[in-house]
């Protein structure tokens, strides 16, 4: 790790103004992709500015089926939440997932969303619960905010202080881990309002998460596991690698919806 | 057997420091002045060296020294060296490469050593690393072993031309050809066996200590046989001789093989610490480790297996291709030879066997003896090839095979070896019982209903271990004798130091060695210290591995008692004026067998040491060591059942039960050995589904550098493990022991992939069996 500059913002603007003045300096919540990634190297931000002491990025808030989760909260309390879990237990299924529970423990919802990875679980959750992400200085629809791999819509210095949804009447996730690493290798996230439905799918798209078209016209038409099967899912834009090739996503992606959508029923 | 003695489930002596953090291992070392060193690494699999320039990283925060391969050739440190010659069949010596602990002209895998910059922090050494400038002029690389044999390919060692290391054979290959001519039916298979990384836990480390006053050097390092490495960094490296040259191998967090070889880093940590005046400590961290720790397996072989029209094995001929890597490293050469094709004979008579073996130099990392060594190599092919002629032939796999046992002893097989006790009928009988094999194909039924696809493979494995009877391996070219030595110090209060050439990396010798010398002289296990892995303490010994510490290491131990108890006998008859053929060790006390007469241990340690009342003539005190150079090797054998679920939606394995029936026969401390079983077949399991070391073939970038893309078995990746034991003593040691150490990954493998493969019903299927590959198995299976 090359050396850096610590600094604990105790507020959002604190926050804030310390990322402007200091050039290259990065946001740290839970860490667990920046400081793994500054210690091989391949990060060297001038300074830390360390969110884990702002009390605004705490807490989770549910009113009726509105849903609001802080920046800083970590997975294992989105996971243990009873207030989410009785309007989104999917959501609280996904955090429960992720990792080991070392990493949950410390890992942040809006870390994992401005990281942005192509094989995290939440980026899939969000987009399928057209859920909005809120900054210090504007709110972003999910749809806008994830632009490709490791790339989102924050402009320089902007933060990630909460993310906002409505629960959906119907949700699942289903994923199907790297056998070596354990993020998603695919990962389906299902959500459905009335005959409105969304499927977005993580781990598996070339250019990061995506929604799918043809599974949401089946699901929409007929929310069963059976009706993905006719659905036809296209490798051309799916990621190939050492472990799984855009064939064998192409077919995690379908065999996870079928269990995500089995998982609501 | 009391409740410290011979059998019993002793807790490990060890554990406490281990499991409260207190272990110490040689990161944990740290001396007055002591400097970090950082090793610079090729970038590339195969390049010229054409410069290096150190001028800015000399100049940055905290740097004493950079140094690189010509100074430490000028300083006259040696080639690293294969210990083990083999001949090939045109009677030629193995063709050995050059390979310098810090490569001064040309680089020859992705990690291999170029420089290394000794500073005040590790952080500061990392940094002034970057700003060396190394200047290269990129080869061409070659990586499969197949492909580095073909004409045209990039040539690595000008000593070693078409890349060919040597092709060597065994056994009679007229005879076998003729066996399978005649046989009324052949199976044929092509079978990879993957490369893997070893992945102990504690990545090495070494720490270089040179006493200028002294002209004395001291080397923490993290060996499997501290020794050895005194030895041949004395007789080959040039380092410093033996008596000028502590090695000391403190808590060893596993080895699986990967620890015993010496590798550049503490060479080069000793002469750094002498170039510069300072003690040097250089860690390996985890990407470091999948690079330059030898791999292991990496073997692709042709096989033919003849049977008779009564379905009894009539011949085998083996043709493999080893892959060795960049450089031979020390045990390389025994490791596809004689480690891996005296074993053709597997538990079965076969009246006919040949063996080719061509070992291979490729731009990739060492590959060297991993847990099993050769043995496992050997298993697979064979138990892969019974389970195959079974569905072939459309007979039980359990029949085919009980059909073929060997069942008389010794049984001297085509390939050397001469088995002294087995049965195999008895291990293959229990382990079918505890998995209820009669019962599949109700399970069968059950899963379909589910829609999984269920299937049940098994594994017959025999290995030869207690390595070695010297003369033996001597002949066969091994460059050392493969004895163990002990020495029992028995203190004046009657406490027990027990120095031992074995070296404890998690086997828990403190624990089982201990419970030796309870059993033998009736004293608590507490009273008895085992003492190893330093070379000042213990004069001499050969390490461990092999499955060798408890029938060799131990074997060693009961001579050097045998001679301790001689002596107290001595002592206490003159004490107790008795004849020396009346006294009797018991509990503790030596007795007058027929009287109320007895003295404690501890009095007659006293009296040896006050030596006031000794027997005429006899020296004082109470101290023995003996060498054993064991007759035979032993060869402890089994059968494993595996039983599986695959999920055809997504082709991943769910392995349902694990059955473990192993012939290790006399047994010390049967929680130590069922633990050495789990571990072994979490390693065979890992390497069946998980485990593969992967390279970009073109660039010869190493693609599994780090846990990301490496595959390493999880607990939720395993069953609970049934097993059992059953015990033919080995004849050829006083303990009738035989060793425990690597059958789990040797006999698991073929059970997990002929069990995938009986689910699926598709046999072509490679390890690691990914749920891609399984998947796509299945489909093309439809």
């Amino acid at each position: 790790m090359y050396a850096t500059n610590y600094h604990r913002a105790s507020s959002v603007e604190e926050a804030v103004k310390l990322a402007t003045d200091n050039g290259d300096a990065k946001f740290v919540s839970g860490g667990q992709t920046l400081i793994a990634t500054m210690k091989q190297r391949l990060a060297s931000p001038s300074d830390l500015i360390d969110l884990r002491h702002v009390a605004a990025l705490k807490g989770i808030a549910v009113n009726g089926r509105s849903v609001r989760i802080g920046a800083a909260v970590t997975h294992a309390e989105v996971a243990a939440s009873a207030e989410l879990r009785a309007v989104c237990p999917a959501l609280a299924n996904l955090a429960g997932g992720i990792g080991d529970p070392h990493v949950r423990h410390l890992g942040t919802i809006g870390g994992s969303i401005a990281n942005n990875d192509p094989a995290a679980d939440y980026p899939s959750a969000m987009l399928a619960l057209d859920a909005t992400i809120v900054t210090d200085r504007r709110e972003i629809a999910a749809s806008d905010f994830f632009q490709g791999l490791f790339t989102t819509a924050l402009e320089e210095g902007e933060m990630i202080t909460a993310i906002r949804f409505e629960a959906p009447e119907k949700a699942g996730y289903a994923k199907f881990p790297n056998p070596a690493s354990r993020y998603a290798m695919t990962g389906v996230f299902v959500a459905r309002r009335g005959g409105a439905v969304r499927v977005a799918v993580t781990g598996a798209g070339a250019d990061g998460v995506f929604r799918h078209e043809g599974l949401e016209l089946a699901l929409s038409g007929n929310w069963a596991p059976d009706a993905v099967g006719g659905v036809s899912i296209d490798p051309t834009n799916l990621m190939s690698d050492l472990h799984a090739s855009s064939e064998y996503r192409a077919n995690l992606v379908k065999v996870m919806a079928k269990r995500a959508v089995a998982s609501t029923l | 057997m009391g409740v410290e003695g011979i059998g019993a489930r002793v807790t490990r002596k060890e554990d406490k420091r281990f499991l409260t953090g207190k272990g110490r291992y040689t990161d944990d070392m740290t001396v007055p002045g002591m400097k970090y060193a950082y090793f610079i690494r090729s970038p590339h699999a195969h390049a010229r060296i054409k410069g290096i320039d150190k001028s800015a990283a000399l100049s940055m925060p905290g740097v004493i020294a950079v140094l690189d391969g010509k100074e430490l050739k000028a300083d006259g440190i040696g080639n690293l060296i294969c210990g083990w010659m083999i001949h090939s069949k045109d009677g030629s010596p193995m063709k050995m490469g050059a390979w310098r602990p810090l490569a001064d002209e040309t680089v020859r895998y992705v990690g291999d050593a170029v420089a290394i910059v000794v500073a005040d922090s590790m952080g500061e050494a990392r940094d002034a690393a970057e700003a060396v400038s190394v200047d290269y002029d990129v080869l061409p690389a070659v990586i499969s072993s197949v492909d580095t044999l073909k004409p045209g390919a990039p040539q690595l060692h000008p000593e070693a031309p078409n890349n060919l290391i040597f092709d060597w054979e065994i056994g009679d290959s007229a005879a076998a050809d003729a066996a399978l001519a005649s046989a009324a039916h052949v199976t044929e298979m092509e079978i990879i066996n993957n490369r893997l990384s070893p992945n102990p836990m504690e990545p090495r480390a070494a720490l270089g200590i040179y006493d200028e006053a002294e002209d004395h050097y001291t080397c923490y390092t993290t060996s499997q046989n501290p020794h050895v490495a005194r030895l041949v960094m004395s007789a080959f490296y040039n380092v410093a001789p033996e008596h000028k040259l502590r090695v000391i191998a403190p808590d060893v967090g596993g080895g699986f093989g990967s620890k015993i070889y010496i590798y550049p880093e503490e060479i080069v940590c000793l002469w750094a610490s002498k170039k510069t005046g300072v003690p040097v400590k250089w860690t390996a961290d985890r990407t470091e480790a999948f690079l330059t720790d030898a791999h292991g397996r990496d073997h692709v072989t042709k096989v033919k297996l003849g049977f008779d029209k009564d379905h009894r094995i009539t011949g085998l001929k083996v043709d493999t291709i080893a892959n060795l890597g960049a450089y031979m490293s020390l045990f390389s050469s025994v490791t596809p030879t004689y480690l891996h094709a005296t074993l053709f004979s597997g538990q079965y008579v076969i009246p006919a066997i040949h063996a080719n073996v061509r070992a291979v130099y490729t731009n990739t990392t060492p590959v060297d003896a991993y847990r099993g060594a050769g043995r496992p190599e050997a298993t697979y092919v064979l138990e892969r090839l019974m389970e195959t002629a079974a569905r072939e032939l459309g007979v039980s796999p359990a029949e085919l095979r009980r059909k073929n046992f060997i069942t008389t002893f010794p049984y001297q097989t085509p390939v050397i070896l001469t088995y002294d006790a087995g049965d195999y009928a008895a291990s293959l009988d229990a382990a079918m019982k505890a998995a209820d094999w009669d019962g599949f194909p109700a399970r069968r039924a059950e899963s379909e209903k589910r829609g999984m696809k269920r299937g049940i493979g098994m594994s017959c494995y025999i290995e030869a271990c207690g390595i070695a009877p010297s003369a033996a391996v001597g002949s066969l070219g091994s460059g050392v004798g493969l004895w163990e030595s002990a020495e029992v110090r028995v203190n004046a209060v009657g406490t027990i130091e027990v120095l031992t050439g074995s070296h404890s990396h998690g086997q828990g010798h403190e624990t089982t060695f201990a419970q030796l010398v309870a059993d033998r002289l009736g004293v608590p296990m507490d009273s008895v210290a085992i003492v190893h892995g330093d070379t000042d303490k213990v004069q001499m010994g050969m390490g461990t591995y092999g499955s060798r510490s408890g029938a060799v290491g131990m074997s060693a131990i009961v001579k050097a008692l045998d001679k301790v108890e001689a002596k107290a006998k001595k002592i206490a008859a003159h004490l107790m004026e008795a004849d020396e053929s009346d006294i009797v060790v018991e509990n503790g006390t030596l007795k007058v067998a027929g009287t109320d007469k007895s003295l404690p241990w501890f009095q007659v340690a006293l009296a040896a040491y006050t030596a006031h009342n000794l027997p005429a003539g006899m020296e004082p005190g109470l101290k023995e060591g003996a060498f054993y150079d064991p007759s035979n090797f032993t060869f402890p054998a089994g059968c494993y059942i595996c039983e599986v679920e695959v999920d055809p939606e997504t082709g991943k394995t769910h392995i349902v039960q694990f059955v473990a029936a192993d012939d290790f026969g006399n047994i010390i401390n049967p929680m130590i050995v069922e633990g050495q079983v789990h571990g072994g077949i979490a390693q065979g399991v890992g390497q069946a589904l998980l485990e593969g070391v992967h390279y970009d073939t073109s660039t010869g970038q190493l693609l599994t550098a780090s846990y990301m893309d490496y595959a390493m078995p999880r607990a939720d990746d395993l069953p609970s493990f049934q097993v059992s034991h059953q015990c033919t003593p080995s004849p050829s040691n006083p303990l009738g022991i035989k060793g425990c150490g690597e059958a789990g990954a040797i006999g698991s493998p073929p059970a997990v992939i002929n069990a995938i493969t009986d689910a699926i019903g598709n046999n072509d299927l490679t390890m690691p069996a990914t749920p891609q590959k399984v998947w796509a198995a299945l489909n093309a299976a439809r």
